[in-house]
């Protein structure tokens, strides 16, 4: 899903670079918008902070590497693991789980979180909302 | 990724103080998108009415095992919660280890506990705090709170320890709790085995401030049409007090589907499922027309199948159920349902329960918190096929004219 900003998008400063660690967050309030700021394999992403479900504060969430199950040569479950490379963020409200590199539902892809625009200049990181 | 126009103003954005929920977070600003919901939609201007809250009475059972009133089963109950290691919480009671996957591996903070600091007040218990933190945010007039571990006390192996614990927690709570905060109501809970101590609970308590009807916990074998429940039911009738049927968990179910996910999507409908059957088909709304009943908390997906399914039978089997002079839908429409937790996956699907249902006159909204499938009263108000009106009556009139609230 592309970044969007509003007609009367504004330029957020959201803190200094090293506020958001390799698998860390940084959830700032940009005027009335809140947004989680996240950092996968170097790459900054950065969502509303409201759950596609229900409204729930999704960035404030768990994160937690996604959940696969491992089956066998003949397709029968013999356990279950974590993806490391793919780090999921569940909605504190409900549940909800997503990706944090595409903010796409776990399990239905076509349920997102809005993106919102962010980028990193000079050591600063800055969002548009 | 898009990057950012490079001309824009820039402005100093303001870190959040709490950057992850976890079971320490106050319910505030837990609930603080809620708030932001409430302003959205003006919800201030409508008087809500939650008809499903719970707090954790396993909390405070020390005091509640004090109110057990059988001497013996009082100093049992007190030396297991003294001399066992972690029964400090949970001597002679029934808690299933099963209520623990309920927060999805600690996904759902609020469901596992609400830790949250709250400063002591003089002579108050520290649930009176949570409860008006979470009316707060959701802009809650008034709540109706419920126990939680207790909901599946009716699957307690003794049936003289149901009565006792069920008689215990509501002499506690309708001492320690509900005269303390005018805007908490509740309907308590039936020792439901003993249908004589049922009658003796809605004599004992039926008057108490605050009492605004009687309870059934529906995880249990029971059967509702028994011969020995009709002088409960015509002394609620007569009261004018509803009975509510509170859906739970079955952990047994593990024995025939294999996640918490299947345990809870199925066991929270099919015990209402059962009851509902045997009120309408051994036709008690025609032997206590009266009575308003009210099913709590097993989403609304299945009243729309109970209506086909029923009336489908019915039509054919008539002298199975020769009571019935309606169809077994037209009683079901009668009765009442709280909203929690609402299926909202299919719009097109939900308008028509809406309508099967009369959700207008019939649905009460209800939360659920602190439980992990809450409902907010956005819910509600977001729904773009229901009138004004109609949002103003499920949000809180419905309730208000069920259970006569000021």
């Amino acid at each position: 899903m592309g970044a969007r900003c509003s007609a009367a998008a504004v330029r957020w400063d959201a803190g200094a670079s090293a506020d958001v660690p390799e698998r860390g967050r940084l959830v700032v309030d940009a005027g009335e918008t809140s947004v989680g700021i996240f950092r996968i394999d170097g790459a900054l992403h950065a969502y509303e902070n409201r759950c596609a479900h229900a409204g729930g504060p999704i960035c404030q969430g768990l994160m937690v590497p996604r959940v696969v199950e491992l089956l066998d040569e003949r397709r029968a479950i013999i356990g279950s693991a974590f993806d490391e490379t793919d780090l999921n963020i569940a909605c504190p409200w409900h549940g909800a789980e997503y990706s944090i590199r595409t903010g796409r539902h776990a399990g239905k892809p076509a349920i997102a979180l809005r993106r919102i625009p962010v980028e990193e200049v000079g050591g600063r990181i800055y969002v548009i909302a | 990724m898009d990057l950012p126009v490079p001309d824009l103003p820039t402005r100093q954005a303001k870190r959040r103080a709490v950057q992850e929920i976890t079971i320490h977070t106050d319910t505030r600003e837990i609930l603080a998108n809620a708030r932001r919901d409430t302003e959205r939609f003006g919800l201030d201007s409508y008087y809500i009415v939650d008809v499903d809250a719970h707090h954790v009475e396993l909390d405070s059972w020390s005091e509640v095992l004090a109110h057990i009133q059988d001497p013996v089963l009082r100093y049992n109950a007190q030396a297991i919660a003294r001399n066992w290691p972690y029964a400090g919480n949970l001597a002679m009671s029934n808690h299933a280890p099963g209520l623990t996957m309920q927060d999805v591996a600690g996904r759902i903070p609020h469901q596992a506990q609400l830790a949250e600091a709250v400063p002591p007040i003089a002579g108050e218990h520290r649930d009176l705090t949570l409860v008006r933190r979470a009316m707060e945010a959701m802009s809650i007039d008034l709540q109706v709170v419920f126990p939680q571990p207790m909901l599946g006390i009716g699957m307690h192996p003794s049936a003289q320890t149901e009565t006792e614990l069920v008689l215990a927690y509501n002499r506690w709570f309708t001492s320690r709790i509900l005269p303390h905060e005018p805007r908490i109501k509740t309907m308590l809970a039936l020792p439901f085995r003993d249908p004589e101590a049922c009658l003796r609970t809605v004599r004992e308590f039926g008057d108490v401030p605050g009492v605004i009807g009687f309870l059934v916990t529906s995880q249990r074998q029971a059967q509702v049409n028994s011969p020995g429940y009709m002088r409960l039911y015509a002394e609620l009738e007569e009261r004018g007090l509803p009975l509510g049927f509170h859906a739970g968990p079955d952990y047994n179910m593990e024995r025939a589907v294999n996640r918490f996910l299947s345990v809870h999507a199925l066991s929270f409908v099919t015990c209402n499922m059962v009851h509902l059957t045997n009120w309408v088909i051994n036709g008690l709304p025609e032997r206590f027309p009266k009575l308003k009943v009210v099913w709590i908390e097993s989403g609304l997906a299945w009243i729309p199948f109970m209506m086909q399914r029923l009336d489908h039978e019915w039509l054919l089997r008539q002298s199975d159920a020769p009571l019935l002079k309606r169809l077994p839908s037209e009683y079901m429409r009668d009765m009442y349902y709280t909203s929690q937790p609402m299926e909202v996956t299919d719009m097109d699907l939900l308008q028509s329960t809406f309508r099967a249902m009369k959700a207008e006159t019939q649905l009460l909204w209800s939360s659920d918190w602190p439980h992990w499938d809450f409902d907010t009263p956005g819910r509600i108000a977001g729904l773009e096929f229901l009138s004004e009106q109609a949002k103003r009556n499920i949000l809180g009139e419905n309730a208000r004219r069920v259970f006569g609230l000021p």
